[in-house]
């Protein structure tokens, strides 16, 4: 049971073959049993999980049931749930619960769907390898020399290692693709705007986007079903009619126009990918897809954009954690100020202090122009290539990360190095598109690759569908790391 | 360009992020390798380039004037680090 | 040398919403700390800010009664920096592009009118309270007060004297009073003003530097705290010294201002357009509907009053201080149809009363409806002016007409010509040596005889019928 896909475990639900409680405890005990060794989680609370399973058998028993009723789901722990430790992976929120919850935590709750706990994360969704937790680094079940990518790694890992049949993530320049890419299971970051970023810890707000992360394309599209939607509380919630994901799976690849931007096979990405990437392409091919090239010219310049843009944000959503009204607070200190620069200096975490100060750089006195505005230009230069891209395809297609998983601790201390490995996924959140990482194969040291799907906005239901059909093609989804 | 450690101290004091001398030496090395990168930037001619704030090119919804939010002080006040009087306390401001 | 004082203000005006600006919390004043602060303005994680639609339609409101310029796109900006009563570390505000620009109001100071220049006027929310009092050693912090909304109220430097300040002060807040927008209770900070003060030389273009004294909220303050701050940079400037620009606190228990604690990083707010929100639109549509609901001005009130009931204009601008009491004067002066009656009794008698009493017009015990009926019986001579002064104070005491209190009381005046008759016949019978001097011509002894008169009649005789009758008795 263990290894089924939610839909699989919808139908055993359902069919009455497993109560929600057996499941939550077959999970739990498989938590027990690895998470030692993975550090998925960084909460994890048997008691509440195991109540909500109860209550989930009983509203089966009720009668009251929907698909998801009763089936388990993690929560990057960047989600604001009530009555739960939500750290965002930091010493700063350490000791800090939540006195409310998340728009998405409030849907999959209504859905019926029973938490498993809380994934670990690169402290406030700033990495791409999940080292910059206050709580250590998660270990790819692949490979534990291997970093599990970030920044929702923990995320990615829980499902790869299945320690939980799904979970949220959010994705701010890669955070959902990338990890899904390196630990070999489908993620899907949407169109800025379809999730509600309500009780979800900001990091960069107009980056930030939560999504699903699932075995199958399948379960990532019935998850968006539940998270998907407009929130009055998030001005940024696009209001648009609710749409069912699940609606083109089936649908054949027949005519399907598949772009290939040039710039994202050039120089950079490394061989074994390329070859991962080639050969998803052609199945996709021999599934009745047409290849176009297309050109994304502004590809590198989301590097230099996505790190002015992202960090600004940051410097001024991370303010509000000055050890006044919760989270962690110096000890000692001689004044206001002193008070102000412990807590802080105390509460975060190298990366993110880097940021920080990167961000208020960017926006101090004399400087907005030259790097904010002049970054903001070039995000609409880089929304412009994929506008006239998507004018000669439906979708786009390429690599998630120029490489497989690198070691832990090889770029631990080169941000610069790690950053350039954000290059085939920030675009993309700098200009609001969705896109999708899933898995295609295997590097040449047995850490796996995914394919990234762009697609155009609001074309969720056609990306899943693509990838639905890769899968019924190939099997990669469904291979699993021996633990 | 280049942060001198005086920019670093500067910008660290306005993030209020205390920092000893060392961490600004190897701070400073670290934001000079990260700003090579971002200089990248300035090779690109945006002359005349609207800048984009925003991902949907849409204007804010408004929401009537109520009173929807109930009193959850208890609820709010139950985590942080020192309240007395349904006040939260900070060390002395002066101004 | 001789001084010229140049005077900029800012003012913090509370928009009179039942929520707050970002959130739905009340901003209801003198609430327990802290129980109108939600997690929006506590600033929890991942919470998000909501525009309230009401603030943009106020700030049009003003904006039109300004005669600005309402700015259709309208974007919102942080401002950075780190204070206890900024739980963000960022006050939510505009920069560029304010939703009022380049307004005008007019002041009068004495019989002077000016002009004033509003540079312009945009939406942000207030900051929460600093409580000074000791909690061991630490100061205590109530967000009640934060995401109030605001409208910053900027003027050009246009006021060359503090009574020009407080006459620009005054009429903005008789507006925003006025256009319903704020309470303008200045002492619960509904209205705040920061007053930019410099002084120059006589003849010199450029202006001097300035010091900006923070957060008066009374006008005797504002008066207070500017001629003193004149009056140090006279002195300073004539000492040598020079004139450091500078933030400064008015102390009302010294009567001087002081600097406030420096903030060495205070103007590096790096600003930048708030994620969070999307730029506000505003349509022709809605600003014709504010438009359409906007109250007649002061202004225009003021012209009317003049032109439909023959008030004088400086009659006039009293009537239209606050719009309670201009509304107060309309209502008696259309149903008595004495315009300059009604504004004799107004301007005088209730306005004394009420701020002998320390009463506002809303609570002045004599309505519209019974101030007319006492007009009305003075108009038709029922009361002489006398009489009307005890009739006016009955009302103030009890709920009774005009008419039942002179029924009860007894004090119609006599204008029945059989009545009066009577009395003059028997003051001539009673007083022949009066009689005689006046017909010998002694103009003065007619005086007595009207006197004599009006005491039989308890003073309650018409005076003018007293006399005519009188002097065709004794001319008969």
């Amino acid at each position: 049971m263990i290894n089924a896909t939610l839909k699989e475990l919808s139908r055993h639900l359902t069919s009455g073959e497993v109560t929600s409680v057996e499941l939550a405890t077959q999970y739990l005990d498989r938590i027990k049993a690895l998470n030692p060794a993975l550090n998925a989680f960084i909460t994890i609370d048997g008691e509440k999980t195991l109540e909500e399973a109860r209550a989930a058998d009983a509203a089966r028993a009720a009668g009251e049931a929907g698909p998801l009723t009763g089936v388990p789901l993690a929560y990057k722990d960047i989600f604001c749930q009530e009555g739960w430790k939500t750290s965002c992976g930091s010493r700063m929120l350490d000791n800090f619960v939540a006195p409310y919850s998340a728009h998405v935590v409030e849907r999959c709750r209504a859905a019926g769907m029973v938490t498993l706990g809380r994934t670990n994360m690169d402290e406030f969704a700033m990495g791409s390898s999940n080292e910059n937790s206050y709580y250590g680094p998660v270990k790819n079940p692949w490979d534990f020399n291997a970093i599990p990518g970030g920044s929702s790694g923990g995320s990615a890992v829980a499902v790869a290692a299945r320690l939980a049949p799904a979970a949220l993530g959010t994705d701010t320049g890669g955070s959902i693709r990338q990890p899904a890419s390196h630990c070999g299971v489908t993620g899907i970051k949407p169109t800025y705007g379809t999730v509600s970023r309500y009780g979800m810890v900001a990091f960069a707000s107009s980056l930030d986007q939560g999504g699903p992360m699932a075995q199958t394309a399948e379960d990532c599209a019935l998850l968006l079903n539940v998270i998907a939607g407009f929130d009055s509380r998030d001005s940024t919630s696009l209001e648009r009619a609710p749409e069912d994901y699940t609606r083109s799976l089936e649908q054949p690849l027949t005519g399907l126009k598949v772009g290939l931007p040039r710039e994202y096979f050039a120089e950079g990405l490394s061989e074994d990918v390329a070859q991962v990437v080639q050969s998803a392409i052609d199945t996709l091919r021999q599934l009745g897809a047409e290849v176009v090239e297309v050109s994304l010219p502004n590809t590198r310049l989301s590097i230099p954009a996505y790190y002015v843009i992202a960090p600004a944000e940051a410097s001024s959503n991370l303010s509000r954690y000055d050890g006044v009204r919760y989270g962690h607070r110096a000890a000692e200190y001689s004044d206001l100020v002193d008070m102000y620069e412990r807590t802080r200096a105390e509460g975060f975490g190298d990366e993110v202090k880097r940021r920080i100060l990167v961000g208020t750089y960017v926006l101090s006195h004399g400087y907005y122009d030259a790097y904010y505005l002049k970054a903001q230009k070039i995000r609409r230069l880089i929304a412009d290539d994929f506008r006239k891209a998507f004018e000669r395809c439906d979708v786009i297609l390429g690599p998630v990360a120029p490489t497989a998983a690198f070691d832990i601790g090889q770029l631990a201390d080169d941000p610069v190095q790690m950053y350039l490995s954000d290059i085939y996924t920030l675009s993309i959140n700098l200009a609001g598109l969705p896109g999708m990482s899933v898995p295609a194969g295997f590097a040449g040291n047995g850490r796996p690759v995914g394919l990234q799907i762009v697609g155009n906005y609001f074309s969720e239901a056609k990306m899943l569908n693509v990838a639905h059909q890769f899968q019924l093609a190939t099997d990669w989804h469904a291979r699993r790391p021996v633990l | 360009m280049s942060l001198t450690h005086q920019d670093v101290a500067r910008i660290a004091r306005l993030a209020r992020i205390a920092v000893t001398e060392d961490e600004i030496a190897a701070t400073s090395e670290k934001l000079n390798g990260i700003f090579g990168l971002i200089e990248e930037m300035q090779a690109v001619n945006t002359d005349g380039i609207e800048p984009m704030a925003h991902p949907q090119d849409v204007f804010l919804r408004l929401r009537e004037d109520a009173v929807t939010e109930p009193n959850r002080r208890e609820a709010f006040q139950s985590v942080a680090p020192q309240v007395e009087k349904g006040l939260f306390l900070v060390p002395k401001v002066i101004e | 040398m001789k001084w010229e004082v140049v005077i900029g203000l800012e003012v913090h005006v509370q928009l009179n919403t039942v929520s707050k600006i970002f959130s739905g919390a009340s901003t209801a004043f003198g609430a327990e700390p802290n129980t109108q602060a939600s997690a929006v303005e506590l600033a929890f994680p991942g919470v998000l800010p909501v525009m309230n639609r009401a603030v943009v339609e106020k700030a049009i409101r003003l904006g039109l009664a300004l005669d600005a310029t309402i700015n259709r796109k309208n974007v919102f900006a942080r401002k950075n920096y780190f204070y206890p009563d900024l739980p963000k570390g960022y006050q939510i505000s505009q920069m560029e592009q304010p939703i009022v620009e380049h307004g005008r109001l007019a002041i009068q100071v004495g019989e002077a009118e000016k002009v004033i220049r509003v540079t312009r006027a945009h939406m942000e929310e207030d900051a929460g309270k600093s409580l000074h009092e000791d909690f061991h050693g630490m100061t205590g912090i109530d967000l009640n007060r934060a995401g109030t909304p605001l409208l910053e109220v900027v003027s050009e430097p246009d006021m060359r004297s503090p009574e020009e300040a407080v006459a620009y002060a005054r009429a903005l807040h008789t507006l925003v009073t006025w256009l319903g927008i704020c309470d303008g209770n200045m002492q619960e900070g509904s209205f705040r003003v920061d007053a930019n003060v410099s002084v120059r030389p006589f003849g010199q273009a450029e202006f001097g530097t300035r010091r900006e004294i923070k957060n008066l909220n009374s006008f005797r303050f504002l008066e207070q705290a500017i001629k003193y701050e004149i009056q140090w940079q006279i002195d300073t400037l004539e000492d040598g010294g020079r004139i450091q620009q500078a933030t400064v606190l008015f102390d009302p228990d010294t009567g001087e201002t002081r600097m406030m604690r420096s903030k060495e990083d205070a103007h590096d707010y790096r600003y930048f357009p708030d994620p969070d929100l999307l730029p506000v639109h505003i349509s022709e549509a809605q600003i014709e509907a504010v438009r359409a609901a906007m109250p007649e001005l002061p202004d225009a009130m003021k012209n009317r009053f003049v032109a439909l009931f023959g008030v004088s204009a400086y009659d006039a601008a009293l009537l239209t201080t606050s719009r309670a009491t201009a509304m107060f004067f309309e209502a008696v002066a259309s149903a008595s149809g004495q315009g300059k009656l009604a504004a004799n009794w107004v301007n005088g008698e209730i306005a004394a009363r009420l701020n002998r009493e320390g009463k506002d017009i809303a609570e002045c015990p004599i309505s519209a409806e019974r101030l007319t009926g006492l007009i009305v019986r003075i108009a038709d001579n029922t009361l002489s002016s006398k009489l009307a002064k005890q009739v006016f104070d009955a009302l103030w005491e009890s709920d009774l007409s005009a008419d039942a209190i002179i029924e009860r009381d007894g004090l119609k005046q006599v204008s029945d010509t059989g009545a009066i008759e009577k009395m003059v016949e028997e003051a001539i019978a009673a007083n022949p040596k009066a009689v005689e001097e006046f017909r010998a011509g002694k103009e003065k002894a007619l005086n007595a005889l009207a006197g004599q008169v009006m005491k039989a009649s308890k003073g309650k005789a018409n005076p003018a019928q007293v006399q005519e009758i009188l002097r065709n008795k004794l001319a008969g």
